[in-house]
């Protein structure tokens, strides 16, 4: 026994030492690695990482989009500490964040294979940040302003005498277009806005798993009214777009403030320019939110924001205002995420325009409901607020009714 | 007010058709985020 512990501890450093001469052949094996932690620009710095957590842009984002793993430069896989394929994975981790990885997925939809969309935080920041604050500042501020309006100048009355007759401002058919265009855009307006303050106000206030339920419904609301705002926009377009086409006669209307603040009442014909207005906002901005809306309903079917940019840029547009230029190519999610940010934000302008057209139409000035709500008006309204209009309908004033 | 209740209807009437139509031709915005539920994993 002694003789055999003798022999293994004469034996040890001679084990020890073949030992560590199999180590440093290993070592020597492997090709020596720099390290690129300094001298990559594609490599996170510390100060990227902070610029990143705070929501800014990182400035070498262009030349970590090119580092994305070259095969022949990488590690031999038969290393030690070897990859397991031609690209480390910092490179493949950028490849993903960038979009340039080959992948393929089990999900057979558009954009399945953006695995990583960078642009989806600026997004998200900007729909519970920046554009909800657009939106309480526009409505509230309209609505606001509208307030003061009324306490200032009060209704506006039928100066003159009443007649007692009526005249047809608007026929049946031309009620039910607007009509069917008013009532879904309230009800896409409600559905839409609590869609987009249901994560900061609803679920504060309902809780979850109520705000689920009324979620669900105003989606349905939301994605299937808007076929009738659509037909609506359509209907009301061919109808009126003849009455709404800018002639003179507006600059004149323009030029008084269509007696708004001033008083009097400048000449106007079936439409005055204040309503010109409301009609091409209604038309131009409403045609852009169903534009977007249809972008969204189908999603990544047709993308609107890329080839725009892109056009732009061309242009040298965004130089212009001293802007870089706008992002191109857009990933699918981007697409989608600009088209909901312009489908809102357009949206919240026009519902601002829409409640100074509701205010005017009802408690801001008397005799203007029956348009709509009857489909005739007093004669003496029409003579003082769509003086020409009313003398082709009903002829030059009688002793009944008093021009101002 | 005739005008806007037959409006309200009509629109009721368009957002039904609508669903109906789309659920028919298979379309809808929840399908075109996920994948089919019988994936086939060869294809």
């Amino acid at each position: 026994m002694h003789r055999l512990i003798a022999a293994f501890l004469i034996c040890l450093p001679v084990l020890m030492g073949l030992s560590v001469a199999s180590g440093a052949d290993a070592q020597t094996n492997v090709p020596p690695q720099a390290s690129t932690v300094d001298t990559n620009p594609a490599v996170s710095k510390l100060d990227d990482i902070l610029r990143r957590q705070e929501g800014l842009k990182t400035a070498d984002d262009a030349v970590r989009a090119t580092e994305t793993g070259d095969p022949d430069n990488a590690m031999p896989s038969t290393g030690q500490l070897g990859t397991l394929g031609g690209a480390s994975d910092a490179d493949l981790w950028r490849a993903f964040r960038f979009g340039k990885a080959d992948i393929t997925t089990q999900a057979r939809v558009p954009a399945a294979t953006t695995l990583i969309q960078d642009g989806g935080m600026w997004w998200l920041d900007f729909r519970r940040g920046p554009l909800q604050t657009i939106a309480i500042y526009l409505l509230g501020g309209t609505l606001l302003a509208l307030a003061l309006f009324y306490l200032v100048r009060g209704r506006i009355p039928i100066e003159g005498e009443k007649t007692g007759r009526t005249l047809l401002r608007f026929q049946a058919f031309e009620r039910f277009g607007h009509w069917m265009l008013a009532s879904s855009f309230v009800l896409l307006g409600i559905t839409g806005l609590i869609s987009l303050f249901g994560r900061t106000v609803i679920i504060p206030a309902l809780g979850h798993e109520a705000f689920s339920s009324v979620a669900i419904v105003c989606k349905w609301v939301h994605n299937n009214v808007s076929w009738a705002f659509m037909i609506a926009l359509i209907f009301v377009f061919v109808i009126w777009v003849v009455h709404n086409i800018p002639d003179r006669t507006d600059l004149r209307w323009l030029a008084k403030g269509g007696g708004l603040l001033g008083g009097g009442h400048p000449p106007a014909k079936k439409f005055n320019a204040g309503q010109k207005l409301i009609f091409w906002a209604v038309i131009l901005l409403g045609g852009s939110i169903s534009l977007s809306g249809l972008s969204l309903l189908f999603p990544f079917e047709f993308n609107l924001f890329g080839h725009t940019f892109s056009w732009l840029n061309g242009l040298g547009a965004p130089g212009w205002f001293g802007f870089a230029d706008l992002p191109y190519p857009l990933a699918p999610q981007e697409e989608m995420q600009y088209a909901q940010l312009w489908h809102a934000l357009i949206s919240v302008i026009l519902t601002a325009i829409i409640f100074a057209h509701i205010y005017l139409g009802t408690i801001g000035m008397e005799g203007a409901f029956d348009a709509m709500g009857k489909g005739e008006v007093e004669e003496q309204w029409a003579r003082e607020h769509h003086s020409i209009w009313a003398e082709e309908i009903a002829g030059p004033k009688t002793t009944a009714s008093k021009e101002p | 007010m005739k005008a806007f209740l037959i409006a309200v209807v009509a629109m009721v009437i368009i957002a039904a058709g609508a669903y109906q139509i789309l659920e028919v031709i298979n379309v809808s915005t929840a399908k075109a985020g996920t994948s089919s539920e019988n994936v086939r994993l060869s294809e």
